[in-house]
């Protein structure tokens, strides 16, 4: 597998009036080809944020301080999104990286009928005409798993129901054969039954197209379903990151136990859940060591005075937890996540 | 469960309908003809997809809709009559409901005090200034708030915090039964379980009953004793959590539960999704019929037949 992204210490800031908020501190990940991304976090920690800087379209107050974003394209050359000019970013944005948000009511155009919008970047980044783009806007509708095409390109987004729409967003996305796919959480609006067929359109056209897709998402279960990779964001930066049954069955980060010990599964029968107490950090005044230590009752000492680096648990997995030091005590999970464990068969481990 | 002839029933719904005049010639059937009991202590969970009529169930029961037919026995007394003023008051202090959305529902203009006490002055429930706000305090501190707080505005608070204070106004009435209507949808997911356990240790200090409404499966499983499912406007499966979750018969139940995902990558890996085909079932052929003690199922003799054989 080709890498096909490489984020290398990340920094965002915006200039808000209470000042600067910092609200990527320090991210990095890569992602190739074919594979699936997902980032969690909770609102906030950043993930929607970072995603959006690799589209290019970050509000107007928002700045990338530090840090770059290498994209390399299918020719083998690579360029740092994050010191492309609008200009450039135009032949990128669309054409090579799509985005797919989270209410399609809102990303759709109320006015404009569904053919002419699918249409529209087929004709912007492919130099179609008219009725060649015609054409390849009836194949993605029936790509996305939409019966009678012809008629539907007529209609206009209102006559679609939810989860219809979101396959119109999605087709709009893939019209260009895109390269990278960025999902920010594209099923927390709809209901159970209809975010299971999405996620298997998405993991559908993924086999099809090779396209690798960044996840966003706060539902743990839906990361399960459709993550190769797994990535926990927490107050701007990433503290875990690995593959997706590294995540769940062998978390290292007090966070990701939060995380996974505060969803019940079906088999939770305890009088009380585990819950994280307090709220995130405000990242107006970024806390100086490790950001979840005010929150977290494995928090030792070091952990408010200094940031942990990523500690090695295997080649793909990276815990950012001071916990994991060699003189650290040996310290119990919470029940749920030691459960995680055997049922993953790393019950043997630490 | 196994004592239920002898629990003491709270609310009863029988054969309720709501139904909404759009236009001249259309009428949605929201809910039709749906029955149900819930028992004083525990907490009844009710699931479906967005419209099968699970949030009008509970809206009509706290009597924001005028039900079309049928009837809700709150504590032995119809409620879905006409009622006099006073009645009113009784069932509306003793019925209260918690919100989604608990910035929508908390008026940004008011005080915490002044929006948690509205309760108490709407039902003359407090002697004196000084009572009000002493009742007001106690409540605060038992949705884990501080007197502090009471004096600020809904937008200084934090999502989870502005669910508490939706508690909290809901709790001040001394209500014996609470409607949530998706109470933990709108937060993030480590606030969530912070506001299932409250919503649990008020339960058991306040004597409670919960009807908890929402269409996060695990999450309704973890907090209910009974699980209703509705698909448009009919309940069609009612039993314990453990028969609707290890024994359930009614093929869209079965469906509803094959779509929700869990957080286990191996589980996931092997989940096969069942595709429930509405239009196989005809929901007014059926009957409600029991087919163990406490789990109901709606559909005829031979489809409860056949779907026991499909499972």
């Amino acid at each position: 597998m080709r890498k096909i992204l490489d984020v290398n210490n990340l920094n965002i800031t915006f200039d808000t009036f209470a000042g600067p908020v910092s609200a990527v501190r320090g991210v990095s990940f890569t992602l190739h080809e074919g594979e699936t991304l997902a980032i969690v976090g909770e609102s906030g920690s950043g993930k929607s944020v970072a995603s959006k800087s690799i589209m290019g379209i970050l509000a107007d107050n928002g700045k990338i301080t530090n840090g770059s974003i290498t994209y390399t394209k299918d020719n083998g050359e690579d360029i740092d999104l994050a010191k492309l000019s609008e200009h450039e970013y135009q032949s990128i944005r669309g054409k090579e990286i799509a985005m797919v948000f989270q209410d399609p009511m809102t990303s759709l155009n109320p006015t404009m009928t569904i053919g002419r919008q699918i249409m529209e970047p087929i004709m912007k980044h492919q130099g179609c005409n008219k009725a060649e783009a015609r054409e390849k806007a009836e194949e993605l509708i029936t790509l996305v798993g939409i019966n009678e095409a012809k008629k539907r390109m007529n209609q206009y987004p209102h006559q679609f129901s939810g989860g219809m729409r979101q396959r119109i967003v999605i087709a709009i996305a893939l019209a260009c054969n895109p390269r990278i796919l960025i999902c920010d959480e594209p099923t927390t609006a709809l209901d159970v039954t209809i975010q299971a067929q999405i996620l298997e359109l998405i993991k559908d056209l993924q086999q099809k197209t090779n396209v690798a897709v960044i996840f966003i998402t706060h539902d743990l279960g839906v990361v399960a379903n459709v993550a190769d990779r797994v990535a926990v964001m927490y107050a701007g930066r990433v503290c875990e990151i690995g593959t997706s049954n590294e995540i769940f069955y062998n978390p290292c980060h007090p966070y990701t136990w939060g995380l996974l010990a505060s969803m019940p599964d079906l088999d939770t029968n305890e009088e009380l859940l585990y819950a994280i107490p307090g709220t995130p950090p405000n990242l107006l005044i970024p806390p100086k060591g490790d950001a979840f230590a005010f929150r977290s009752e494995y928090a030792l000492k070091i952990d408010y005075e200094e940031q942990p680096p990523m500690f090695k648990v295997s080649d793909t997995h990276y815990a950012a937890t001071w916990l994991l030091h060699e003189q650290a005590p040996k310290v119990t999970p919470p029940a749920a996540v030691l459960r995680l464990r055997e049922k993953g068969g790393y019950a043997h481990e630490s | 469960m196994s004592h239920k002839n002898e629990r003491e029933v709270l609310l009863e719904v029988k054969n309720l309908k709501q139904y909404f005049k759009i236009s001249a010639n259309t009428v949605v059937k929201a809910i039709d003809d749906i029955s149900f009991t819930i028992y004083k202590g525990e907490t009844f969970g009710l699931v479906g997809e967005s419209g099968s009529g699970k949030s009008t169930t509970g809206r009509s029961i706290i009597r924001l809709y005028q039900p079309t037919a049928g009837e809700v026995y709150f504590k032995g007394k119809n409620i879905a009559t006409k009622l006099s003023k006073k009645e009113k008051a009784e069932v509306c202090q003793k019925i209260q409901m918690i919100f989604q959305d608990p910035m929508a529902c908390l008026n940004p203009r008011m005080r915490i005090i002044d929006i948690i006490a509205e309760g108490i002055d709407v039902h003359k429930l407090a002697k004196n200034k000084q009572d009000r706000e002493e009742k007001v305090y106690k409540i605060l501190e038992a949705v884990g708030l501080s007197k502090d707080h009471a004096g600020r505005y809904p937008h200084e608070f934090s999502g989870g915090q502005r669910q508490r204070i939706g508690i909290a106004r809901a709790l001040i009435t001394n209500p014996e039964f609470i409607i949530a209507d998706e109470p933990i949808s709108a937060l993030d997911v480590s606030i969530q379980a912070q506001v299932v356990n409250l919503m649990n240790t008020l339960k058991k200090e306040f004597g409670l009953t919960y009807l908890f409404i929402a269409h996060d499966l695990s999450m309704v499983k973890y907090i209910s004793d009974r699980i209703g499912v509705m698909h448009l406007g009919r309940l069609v499966e009612l039993g314990s959590a453990d028969d609707i979750y290890e024994h359930a018969i009614h093929p869209y139940t079965r469906s509803l539960l094959s779509a929700i995902p869990l957080p286990d990558p191996n589980y996931e890996r092997n989940r096969k999704r069942i595709i429930y085909d509405k239009s196989k079932v005809d929901y007014y052929a059926g009957t409600w019929t029991e087919v163990s003690p406490g789990h109901f199922v709606l559909g005829t003799e031979e489809e409860i037949k056949k779907w026991k054989e499909e499972k």
